[in-house]
């Protein structure tokens, strides 16, 4: 469970660190009228980031987690470790592009440039699908070379946890629909759209991050 | 573009009053129609899994007398009692329902700052309910594996429900996680993001520390539950072999290679022992500003006991392995997890010690909810204490299994977070509905439920000394229990049908009240915290009419000495404050 630990540990250890700083020194018996403005939160921005970074923070955990059962169950003598398919690396490669592409048009959101909206989410779309059908077709590939998701423990965790990352994007897809829809319709500068795709910017480069440890560790071991 | 915070920008934002009763009372994204909704649903439920405890006690108090209980429904009914009581009922009672209705108005806020994200997760609680139930009706009916589901049992023949019962059973799991997420979702960012001008974090009554701690060990520990649902349900289905290993039943090879039971345990333990947290650490701030509104004291040490809700919080993730002393592990691995253990006891002791030194010489009004906020106390003391014994490897070796953890995490669990419930909602009652209770219904609610859980789980712990073993359907002619443990036995189960049934008071309370009671004044208690400061009672959609409140001091100004009032509200700023003199700080 180390690895499950580890990453409680930081995530603990920022959280609580700078929850007890807010209260290290206070005198809260001492009645007072505290600043001219409301208090804001940890990072001084708005809420839709911290909801955000709170469901990556349990996003993150749940890939922690069966990342350290899968360390767990390498340990016991039986391993057999599976040969990852070339796909793998090109369905990589799209995943990097839809990345740049999506902070790409998150750069002309922010900045207006509201003629860049639809061709950069489009694009984003079309590269995120490549990624997500390219899985798939590898998926079918170990199928066909008799590799099953019964036969070892290294098979079944790579069918879960590509599976699992998979989800993960197909749910970011539906937000990047939205998006989407709102911009081809015509309604680009609605301000809604550009905090969306900035969001969307982030859990992408989130996914890619995690698919990126994922991979490196399933290639490793 | 620099952030303004939600309370700065109030008349910015754009309030829309719902107009339908269908948008107000049912498809509401207000937060205080979504608690009662939380409320409604996990009582019911809970209602549901009180029963089956019922036919539980009816078959160890009278074996074998009782036609319908067989040792295969029995199973059945130990793992949905301990399910629902756990996740369904406790779990959504205090973050789903407490969590919903106090954070927003005890910091000040209109709404929780994702309304329709909240709407959506009581509606997806209510389908995992719907899941969980539908699994009493399936072939084979609901899964018997134990609320701890271990493999390879758990999905093997010879357990009840093995064909559906336990795929509802994740599956409903699964997706109470998913509406757990979306509610911790709101409760975190409303706490830090929407509080009113002068709320910082530590002028926060310790409710909303309480919810706002286990939330966060909600958010986190859940996944690992997630985790080793998927994957139960992968070996299930698919065949896999994630936990089951190499067996053969009933002399056939199943054809599982090679899984390991222990990697389930440690991830449902990694989950199930922050899950216990879970429900404590709200019912831990709740009893806070229920035992310093009622002695008209504030909070002994309240930078401690937020500082030990949150040690708590930390600790609670590596203390897991304490539930898998017999799981065969290495001694040294037991030895860590018993000193974490044993650590953990020392901020949960501070708390004791400050309720207790809170009530030290405070102006004491017994009433309802004071009654209740002090039974949590004798029996979390009583519960915490079995506990230590538990946490101590050898002393588990002998006791593990048997009725005196039943009796240890029932008195933790069942019997203390349950007594904050009832005082809570005695306590908040006149907000959330307007109207008061009839206080010697109340009375009479308290002292017999008091006492009579006290009979039936004090002789419980004896029980377990003797060796009885939890989870078996009857005792036979075992040799080692003496007939007087069957008679124990019989009058744990009279005790637990007499408390069973002193339940109905508290409904016939509610029911009374709100047919009949008088309505109530907005502050009854003369509280200070900002929900009984709102301009209406009930609080109206927005909870604060045109203006946010502004906050000036923390939320337990009681008796303070040289005021004329035994209470300051926290939104009463220090020009204003009845009569005193200034304090200019010095104190």
């Amino acid at each position: 469970m180390t690895i499950a630990l580890g990453f409680l540990a930081i995530i603990l250890a920022t959280l609580l660190g700078w929850l007890l700083k807010q209260s290290f020194n206070t005198q809260p018996w001492v009645a007072e009228t505290v600043g001219e403005t409301a208090n804001q939160g940890p990072l001084g921005t708005n809420s839709r980031l911290i909801g955000l970074l709170t469901l990556l923070a349990v996003v993150s955990s749940f890939f922690a987690l069966i990342l350290s059962a899968y360390a767990l169950r390498m340990e016991l003598g039986d391993w057999v470790p599976l040969s990852e398919p070339q796909l793998l690396w090109t369905n990589t490669v799209m995943l990097i592009l839809a990345s740049i592409v999506f902070q790409w048009t998150r750069n002309a959101a922010v900045s207006d440039q509201l003629s860049r909206l639809a061709p950069g989410l489009i694009l984003t779309g079309l590269l995120t699908t490549a990624f997500i059908v390219g899985q798939l077709v590898a998926w079918q590939q170990l199928q066909a070379t008799g590799q099953l998701i019964t036969n070892n423990p290294a098979n079944a965790f790579f069918y879960f946890l590509t599976g699992a990352h998979a989800v993960h994007i197909v749910g970011g897809m539906y937000v990047w629909a939205r998006a989407t829809v709102k911009v081809v319709l015509g309604k680009g500068d609605d301000p809604t759209i550009a905090r969306s795709i900035e969001l969307c910017t982030i859990y992408w480069h989130f996914l890619l991050l995690v698919w990126l440890v994922l991979f490196g560790l399933l290639l490793s071991t | 573009m620099a952030y303004v915070a939600i309370a700065d920008r109030d008349h910015e934002i754009e309030h829309h009053d719902p107009q339908t009763f269908i948008t107000k009372y049912v498809w509401s994204q207000d937060h205080k129609v979504i608690a009662v909704q939380y409320g409604i649903t996990a009582i019911f439920v809970g209602l549901i899994a009180l029963g089956l405890s019922a036919i539980m006690r009816l078959q160890l108090g009278f074996p074998d007398q009782f036609s319908f209980i067989n040792p295969e429904n029995y199973y059945q009914f130990i793992t949905m009692h301990g399910m629902i009581m756990v996740i369904y009922l406790l779990t959504a009672l205090f973050l789903g329902g407490f969590g919903n209705y106090l954070i927003p108005l005890m910091c000040g806020s209109r709404d929780m700052v994702f309304p329709y994200l909240n709407m959506l997760s009581y509606w997806v609680y209510l389908l995992s309910v719907i899941i969980l139930i539908t699994s009493f009706f399936v072939p084979g009916g609901s899964t018997g594996a134990g609320w701890t589901l271990y493999p390879p049992q758990a999905i093997m023949a010879g357990t009840p429900g093995v064909d559906w019962g336990i795929l509802l059973m994740l599956a409903s799991l699964a997706v109470f996680i998913v509406a757990f997420t979306m509610g911790g979702l709101n409760y975190i960012t409303t706490v830090l993001q929407a509080r009113c001008r002068g709320m910082t974090l530590m002028r926060m009554p310790l409710s909303v520390w309480g919810i706002f701690i286990a939330t966060v060990l909600g958010l986190l520990a859940f996944p690992a539950l997630l985790v080793s649902a998927i994957m139960m349900l992968f070996d299930k289905i698919l065949h896999t072999s994630f936990f089951m290993p190499a067996i053969s039943l009933m002399g056939a090879d199943p054809g599982y290679t090679g899984g390991s039971p222990i990697l389930f345990q440690h991830l449902f333990w990694f989950f199930g022992h922050p899950e216990v947290y879970i429900v404590a650490l709200p019912a831990f701030g709740i009893v806070s500003d229920l035992l310093s509104t009622h002695a008209r004291k504030n909070i002994f040490g309240y930078r401690m006991m937020v500082w030990a809700i949150v040690a708590i919080g930390g600790l609670s993730f590596i203390v897991w392995a304490h539930h898998m002393y017999v799981s065969g592990m290495n001694p040294y691995f037991g030895f860590f997890f018993a000193t974490t253990t044993l650590i953990i006891a020392v901020p949960t002791a501070i708390k004791v010690y400050n309720w207790v030194l809170t009530l030290w010489e405070g102006n004491i009004h017994l009433r309802v909810p004071m009654l209740f906020a002090i039974g949590f106390v004798f029996t979390f003391i009583h519960g915490g204490l079995t506990g230590l014994f538990l946490g101590n490897v050898t002393i588990d070796m002998p006791l593990s299994d048997t009725y005196f953890v039943v009796a240890h995490f029932h008195m933790v669990m069942g019997v203390s977070p349950v007594l904050v419930v009832f005082g809570a909602i005695y306590h908040w009652w006149p907000k959330i509905s307007g109207k008061m209770y009839n206080e010697t219904l109340g009375k009479w609610h308290f002292w017999m439920t008091f006492l009579g859980t006290y009979s039936i789980y004090l002789p419980m712990h004896y029980l377990g000394f003797q060796g009885l073993p939890r989870r078996y359907f009857a005792m036979g002619n075992t040799e080692f229990m003496p007939d007087s443990a069957q008679d124990l036995n019989a009058w744990i189960t009279m005790s637990a049908l007499f408390v069973a049934a002193t339940q109905v008071l508290f409904f016939v309370n509610i029911i009374w009240s709100l047919a009949k009671g008088p309505k109530s004044d907005p502050n009854p208690w003369d509280a200070t915290t900002l929900e009984w400061q709102t301009p209406d009672n009930p609080p109206k959609h927005g909870n604060w009419g045109h203006e946010l409140p502004v906050v000036y001091r923390w939320a337990y100004d009681y008796s303070v000495p040289g005021y004329k009032d035994d209470f300051i509200p926290q939104n009463v700023s220090p020009d204003d404050a009845p009569a005193g003199r200034d304090h200019g700080g010095a104190h």
